[in-house]
């Protein structure tokens, strides 16, 4: 899967985002991925922030911070991220089930301590944050105007393994 | 030695372990149902990889919207069907037999200590209340489960909840657990397996386990998990009877399963309930949490009795003891979605169905419906429900709805005055 992770970011200044705003449940009657694209967010209310916004459209990462996507296991939320061409979330941490989900579906999930977080946030000031991700080495870079920070970040060699294979179905059915 | 109940099922389970600390499991149940299960089945279709790893240890279930509201959800069932059909799936329950999964698949006998579960569903977690290791995971890994039969699990550090003391009249297992959710807060058990002991766990009905080990998700945990004991082993005697001499026997088999006493925990939390009051949530995350008292006098328009948290006959019966002779207030829509058909049954010769009727109830078939905002009793805008089930973020039940959760008795009172009220006000 030839995908690039980075891009222009958005960011969600609010901790325990959950996937009922990432996605509702009134649309999980859908069964392709696609329906889900217009409704990405739409529950989730926050200063600054409207779901029907250019600043989401034009997003492919997302910064915020702690207990992203908690809540249910709908992985109509990555999914409702991934039509979107966001492929790369940053946080301060993620509830569990919505962490592996991204990785299953060959998405990232970056991890950084809140130090790191507040200093992504901080780069706002300068502009528009762009962000590019170099997942070999396990780092990535955010330019905002002249300024310019990069971020070593961890990554559980699975999780990494299943980005690289494209997801875990491809990863099982090679393996298992 | 030194393991805890969690490690113990992974040991026992462990396919493989392609990297340190990430640990494939042999899968005992793979559940579906019909919201999560179909993008899986339309995926396997196109990968040309339509096939089941085992079709006795795959149950599936319509039950979050059911019977069909309309097209796409006729179209969701549908799929689960003709997909349960093809593959000769035994258990699959359809209109007339189905309910709510936590509760329809653990009455069935489906979950037995030492399992290991998955399904595409958060809530998978009421299933550690049998000593399974029980896990809602997302469609890709049901789709994994669904084809080989496998998961993978990081290492499962475990937080040991130690429950004591004397609960008092009208406080029950939702009010131990809304409790225990606010001294973890919403994320304080992430990636981790919450295990539930001490006396008042060993006094508790499965019924009440489950409402306890449901709720470990809105913590964040992975799986809650209680001790297999002589409590399960009569629940699970009429489906086990075949399989030991006698239920001593079974007792000593499951007690294998018992975390050691050298075992290794992350976090113990020492919880004495003696003093512990009626709970109820406040605002839009499971950590907000006051007594009933507290927020005695909050309006409420609508009365939600059900779900996979409390939707079983104890949860009934509780209410109902409070509801007799009573009749909800002016204004107030008060529903009941007994959560299986064996549950709506017993209330109904138990003549718990007539109390809640006379107190001016509607009655629905079993059914997630409303706790999702999918059917049944949506809230509007500006409305607010009393509700026996365990989310309350914001839009969960409709948007611009708050939902309040507390006990059965806590929801009935509350139906009665119109208000948040203490059911021991009654």
């Amino acid at each position: 899967m030839n995908r690039t992770f980075g891009g222009p970011a958005i960011f969600l200044d609010r901790s325990d985002i959950n996937t009922d705003e990432i996605i509702p449940a009134r649309y999980l009657t859908e069964v392709t991925k696609d329906a889900l694209k217009p409704y990405l967010l739409e529950d989730l209310t926050l200063e600054g922030f409207d779901p029907q916004g250019e600043a989401l459209k034009q997003a492919t990462v997302i910064v915020t911070r702690k207990n992203f996507g908690c809540g249910s296991s709908r992985e109509h939320a990555p999914w409702s991220l991934e039509v979107n061409d966001i492929y790369t979330v940053i946080a301060e941490g993620y509830a569990r089930i919505f962490r592996q989900n991204m990785f299953n579906c060959g998405m990232l999930a970056i991890e950084l301590p809140a130090a790191d977080i507040d200093r992504l946030f901080a780069l706002q000031q300068e502009g528009e944050v762009e962000i590019v991700v170099d997942l070999p080495a396990q780092k990535l870079t955010a330019k905002a105007g002249s300024a310019e920070e990069t971020f070593e970040f961890p990554i559980a060699p699975f999780d990494k393994a299943l980005v690289e294979a494209g997801g875990w179905v491809e990863f099982a059915d090679a393996r298992y | 030695m030194r393991q805890t109940i969690a490690e113990k099922i992974f040991a026992a389970h462990l396919r493989d372990e392609p990297f340190e600390g990430t640990y494939v499991l042999d899968l005992d149940r793979v559940l579906c149902h019909e919201i999560t299960t179909p993008v899986a089945i339309a995926d396997l279709e196109w990968r040309g990889k339509d096939r089941v790893f085992n079709p006795t240890k795959i149950k599936a279930v319509i039950d979050h919207v059911t019977p069909a509201k309309d097209s796409k959800t006729a179209i969701q069932g549908k799929m689960l069907r003709d997909w349960a059909g093809r593959h000769h799936i035994p258990d699959f329950f359809d209109v007339g037999q189905n309910g709510v999964c936590h509760v329809l698949f653990p009455e069935k006998g489906f979950i037995r200590p030492g399992y290991t579960v998955i399904m595409g569903d958060s809530h998978t977690c009421t299933h550690g209340a049998f000593g399974a290791f029980a896990a809602g995971v997302g469609t890709t890994d049901l789709e994994v489960g669904i084809l080989k039969g496998v998961c993978a699990f990081r290492k499962p550090h475990s937080i040991l909840v130690n429950i004591s003391g004397q609960l008092q009249d009208q406080v029950v297992a939702k009010d131990v657990i809304l409790h225990i959710i606010k001294e973890l807060g919403v994320n304080g058990a992430t990636d981790r397996v919450i295990e539930f002991r001490g006396p008042v766990v060993d006094a508790m009905s499965m019924d009440a386990r489950m409402t306890l080990t449901n709720m470990a998700i809105e913590a964040g945990g992975t799986c809650g998990i209680c001790w297999p004991d002589q409590v399960t082993v009569d629940y699970l005697w009429p489906f086990i009877a075949d399989e030991y001499e006698s239920k001593e026997a079974a007792l000593a088999d499951f007690s294998k399963w018992h975390s050691d006493p050298d075992a290794e925990y992350e976090r113990v939390l020492d919880i004495d309930v003696t003093d512990l009051e009626p709970q109820v949530t406040y605002d839009y995350k499971p950590d907000l949490v006051k007594t009933a008292r507290e927020l005695q006098g909050a309006p409420i328009d609508q009365v939600y009795i059900g779900t996979c948290t409390n939707g079983r006959l104890e949860d009934l019966q509780q209410a109902a003891e409070i509801l007799k002779g009573h009749k909800l207030a002016p204004g107030v829509r008060g529903i009941l979605s007994p959560a299986s058909p064996k549950i709506f049954r017993e209330a109904m010769e138990q003549g718990i169905l007539a109390i809640f009727m006379e107190a001016g109830f509607c009655i629905t078939n079993p059914t997630c419906g409303a706790c999702l905002g999918m059917s049944n009793g949506v809230l509007a805008p500006g409305e607010a429900c009393a509700a026996t089930s365990n989310r309350n973020f914001q839009g969960r039940m409709g948007q611009g709805g708050m939902v309040h959760l507390m006990s059965p008795a806590t929801a009935a009172a509350s139906g009665i005055k119109g208000v948040i009220t203490d059911p021991r006000d009654i």
